[in-house]
């Protein structure tokens, strides 16, 4: 790093040393300090107006605004001086005058700033005797709904469309206390990364359509996980509620989605709560496919392969593991794998360096290209008469039943029965990315994990599980206990992973060997390298 | 001169010594009366020896703040290789206040030879006049004389042969007072929302569109033609109180007061003369009961301190109040203080951009509670938390637009709360002048 001056001060008496140029309250949080802040976002432009984060600093005259102020040498801070708490006080009492304190019918309650910061800081009562102001609720299009009741005109929206989307389509109108966030004459919230708007707002002011009265936030289980719906890999939480994914929120990654998601993203969720699922193992018998003990059914794939050639069709939503084992399989005899991706259109977020919702609609294209499967729109080609076709999760939609019929026989493995799998020999469930634990890599080579967030149905299992159990059954003598088992497996035969491991990845994840700010020579596959994060 | 009446023989009109001459609005006329010779010299100056004399003359913003105009101008560096700004700030919006508004109108000229001058002086190219947009006649005057100036060849690419560009633009603005606050003009000027900015930076270091910019009052660049033709010594000469107040200060009279109008005294002039003789008193039969001397944003004066001020940046502190722009509004006791309050505090409410939540709420719920006392509907606690809002409100915002509307409440629940408590009771304003209740 080049050389960055740092600066020594004192906040509430612990002192600090932060780089030139940090504001105060950057420099707090180093010391496990959160100043009360509403307008200030890590992510925005600084706008200083909500006048929440006003400290104490000797010397100073003036309450100093702690988002704006950088720090200075010597400095002498104090968050928690009597002149601070009355100041917020009095910010929290204003803001609070006109706001209709509907806290039991808003869908922020539990994770609003206004309320939290009110709890800590605020008065119990309030002295405003007057009516309230009021404004009807408008629908900012996409999945943006605006209560201007609750609004606490922070502009976090406004600078997020302005700064990083460069759409501008929100704005404050009016002025005084009649302003209020409005929409450019004609203009929606139709970009694709428009819903960030609504993680943006502290308050219970810009709410999502699509999550609207589902459900309390405090009822909500989060995870950590990463989006699946394209090459990205931004960072995410998944919000779960009784076993159901109710809602995905982006997960800050500095090195990858900043704070930030798409709504395609966000809103694809549906698909991992879907109910007709593969739930037990099932295996031909008589002609019929009948369930069956797991032992059996691994078996009964292990002796189909045993001394075939096996063609797997992948799918690039499996995690590493699945996809690395999977090769193993393949392998064996000589075989060959193929996967495809459905591809979209490209949407940028304009004020994020290489971040993006990408072409391609799945989370491992770069994993499956890493782990020997190739890319295909046809992607039975490869496959040879009398072959062992193993489907891995495919949904083998758009692929002819005769197509499908040159394979000697066919294993599904995957978390539904497509309709044209009917004549399969085996049925494996499989669980899918938010029921296990695993690791996708993003198309910079970023390998990061996620974690399972809900129950297994029935009685599938994990894929790395199940993948584990055939390679055994099949004489392979590695045994895996854990994914993480099967991560050192990777990181031991593939060079781009050697040196990684969950511990190491932790929650934000490494890029692997030959990408952009790692040692090494280029993957064995040759892909464009890019942006990613140093690796140790 | 005391516009629109003759000149009062204790007036020491300088910048208001052409007020009424339809004949000075012109370049001939103008030239006539002496105009555009400092120009002409000051384009044969050095420009630290300009800023120098202005430093030396003690002359001091004329908008409310008084900062020392040389000091602000030595912060503008020539040569840093950015395009230097100079903006005017004609857009005189404080309740009580039209000084420059009859500079503009009656000697238009001289604002711009006090902007060309201070546009050399601070290696500025560029002058924007930021004009008030209900100032319509007024921006008649500017763009004539302006067309006029470039016309001679006294503005443009070679300023009176001098080999330097000048140029002046006048700027229209919408209507905002809040456009008034040097950090807004410069975002209403880029043509964006009129929301004033965090400082630092400050305008000398980024200014109008990010450059070096300095921003002065119509009525300190006026001031700046005569200073070069007569030196520092005469302007700093012309104080009769604190020397660190000099020259002439125009101040705009309005309200309760016999001859309302624009007057120019020097600094230090007692405050009670000026009132009582100069303006000519108070309505006949009607005691003065209040004076709010520097516009609607300073704390409001008793009778008895106003009398006892010497009118100049100091002498106004001492006596609980502020010189600040000159708008001297007078009050008698026909008036009810708490219904003077509330049209202040609604006019501050109604101009508050919003930006800041004291601001934004605390003006608005102000306004509230001032108003239902107005209507008899107040009560005791309300005066405590008037008091401890504008206490919340005060030097925590970025702009003094909250502030400002703190300061009327304030200074007249404390000097005149018998007036709040009568209203609170129950009993009503008892109007002189009307005999009704």
């Amino acid at each position: 790093m080049a050389d960055v001056k740092m600066i020594n001060l004192t906040i509430e008496g612990r002192p600090v040393s932060v780089p030139e140029g940090t504001s105060i309250l950057e420099a707090a949080k180093t010391a496990g300090i959160l100043i009360p802040h509403y307008c200030y976002h890590p992510g925005l432009p600084v706008a200083g107006v909500c006048r929440m984060c006003l400290v104490e600093v000797e010397k100073a005259p003036k309450l100093v605004p702690s988002c704006a102020s950088a720090v200075a040498e010597g400095q002498v801070v104090r968050v928690h001086a009597e002149r601070a708490l009355e100041a917020r006080q009095g910010v929290l009492e204003f803001l609070l005058i006109n706001h209709p304190l509907d806290c039991p019918i808003c869908d922020q309650s539990g994770e609003c700033e206004l309320q939290d910061y009110t709890f800590q800081e605020g008065r119990a009562d309030s002295r405003y005797r007057d009516p309230k102001r009021f404004n009807p609720v408008e629908d900012f299009g996409g999945d943006v709904l605006y209560v201007p009741n609750r609004c606490i005109l922070c502009t976090r929206c406004v600078r997020f469309m302005d700064d990083v989307a460069h759409d501008t389509v929100l704005n404050v109108s009016e002025r005084g206390d009649r302003a209020l966030i409005g929409k450019f004459e004609g203009k929606d919230l139709t970009h694709a990364w428009a819903g960030n708007v609504v993680d943006l707002c502290p308050v219970g002011a810009l709410l999502s359509k699509d999550f609207l009265n589902k459900s309390r936030a405090w009822e909500l289980d989060r995870t950590a996980s990463i989006c699946p719906s394209c090459t990205q890999g931004c960072n995410t939480m998944l919000e779960v509620r009784e076993g159901t994914v109710t809602r995905i929120k982006p997960r800050p990654n500095e090195d990858v989605n900043k704070f930030f998601m798409c709504d395609h993203g966000r809103l694809n969720y549906r698909w991992i709560n879907r109910t007709d699922r593969a739930e037990n193992p099932h295996v031909r018998t008589d002609g019929r496919l009948r369930s069956i003990d797991w032992d059996v059914a691994v078996h009964a794939a292990a002796s189909l392969l045993r001394d075939s050639r096996a063609f797997v069709l992948a799918s690039p939503f499996l995690s590493n593991e699945a996809l690395h084992l999977l090769s193993r399989v393949m392998r064996r005899n000589g075989g060959a794998g193929a996967f495809r991706v459905a591809v979209g259109e490209e949407a940028p977020l304009a004020g994020v360096e290489d971040l993006s919702l990408r072409r391609d609609r799945a989370a491992n294209v770069h994993g499956a290209e890493l782990f020997g499967f190739k890319r295909s729109d046809r992607p039975l080609e490869g496959l040879r008469d009398g072959d062992v076709l193993v489907v891995a999760d495919d949904d083998l939609d758009g692929i002819g039943a005769e197509e499908i019929a040159r394979a000697s026989h066919l294993i599904v493995i995957g978390t539904i029965l497509p309709a044209t799998a009917h004549e399969a020999g085996v049925l494996l469930p499989i669980t899918n990315f938010a029921e296990e634990e695993g690791t996708f890599t993003n198309l910079r080579g970023r390998v990061q994990r996620f974690l399972q967030a809900k129950p297994a149905p029935g009685s599938a299992r994990p894929s790395w599980l199940v993948l584990g159990d055939l390679l055994g059954a099949l004489g392979e003598q590695d045994s895996f206990y854990l994914p993480s088992d099967v991560f050192e497996s990777i990181a031991k035969s593939h060079s781009a992973f050697s040196g990684l491991s969950y511990e190491t990845l932790g929650l934000r994840g490494l890029p692997v060997l030959g990408e952009a700010g790692s040692p090494g020579p280029v993957a064995a596959d040759g892909l464009g390298a890019g942006a990613g994060g140093a690796r140790p | 001169m005391g516009y629109p009446h003759p000149s009062h023989p204790r007036e020491t009109p300088i910048l208001s010594r052409h007020f009424g001459e339809p004949e000075a609005r012109t370049l001939h006329g103008w030239r006539g009366r002496g105009g555009y010779q400092a120009l002409e010299k000051a384009l044969g100056m050095a420009q630290g020896d300009i800023v120098n004399i202005v430093k030396d003359s003690g002359l001091r913003g004329r908008g409310g703040a008084g900062f020392p105009t040389g000091m602000k101008w030595s912060f503008m560096k020539p040569g840093d290789g950015k395009p230097h700004y100079l903006c005017c700030n004609a857009d005189e919006s404080e309740p009580g206040t039209f000084k420059d508004r009859e500079i503009m109108r009656w000697t238009p000229h001289a604002l711009v030879e006090g902007c060309a001058i201070a546009a050399y002086a601070m290696g500025a190219e560029t002058t924007y006049i930021y004009i008030r947009g209900e100032f319509t006649e007024p921006l008649v005057w500017m763009d004539r004389a302006i067309r006029e100036a470039y016309d001679a060849g006294i503005l443009g690419a070679n300023a009176m042969g001098s080999g330097k560009r000048l140029d002046v633009h006048v700027h229209k603005g919408a209507g905002a007072y809040i456009c008034g606050e040097e950090t807004a003009l410069m975002e209403s000027l880029e043509g964006k929302r009129g929301n004033p900015r965090i400082k630092p930076p400050f305008p000398a270091v980024s200014g109008v569109f990010g450059m070096p910019t300095t921003i002065n009052n119509v009525e300190t660049l006026a001031a700046v033609p005569a200073i070069l033709m007569q030196g520092a010594e005469w302007y700093k000469g012309m104080s009769l109180s604190n020397p660190k107040s000099t020259g002439t200060k125009l101040y705009s009279v309005c309200g309760n007061i016999k001859r309302p109008g624009t007057y120019e005294v020097v600094m230090g002039f007692p405050f009670g003369e000026f009132l009582h003789d100069v303006c000519g008193g108070g309505v006949e039969r009607r005691k003065l009961k209040a004076v709010i001397p520097g516009g609607a944003s300073v704390p409001i004066q008793t009778m008895a301190e106003a009398e006892a001020t010497l009118m100049d940046y100091e002498g106004f502190v001492a006596q609980g109040s502020m010189l600040g722009s000159g708008g001297v509004i007078v009050i008698d006791e026909n008036q009810s203080m708490v219904r003077v309050i509330a049209r202040l505090a609604r006019f501050f409410a109604h101009e508050s951009c919003g930006q800041c939540t004291q601001c934004r709420e605390g003006t608005a719920w102000m306004t509230k509670i001032v108003e239902r006392i107005r209507d008899g509907q107040g009560t005791m606690e309300d005066l405590d938390t008037l008091l401890d809002m504008a206490d919340n409100m005060t030097g925590t915002t970025i702009c003094v637009l909250s502030d400002s509307c703190a300061v009327p409440v304030v200074s007249g629940i404390k000097k005149f709360r018998s007036e709040f408590e009568a209203l609170i009771q129950g009993k009503r304003f008892y109007n002189v002048l009307t005999q009704v209740a």
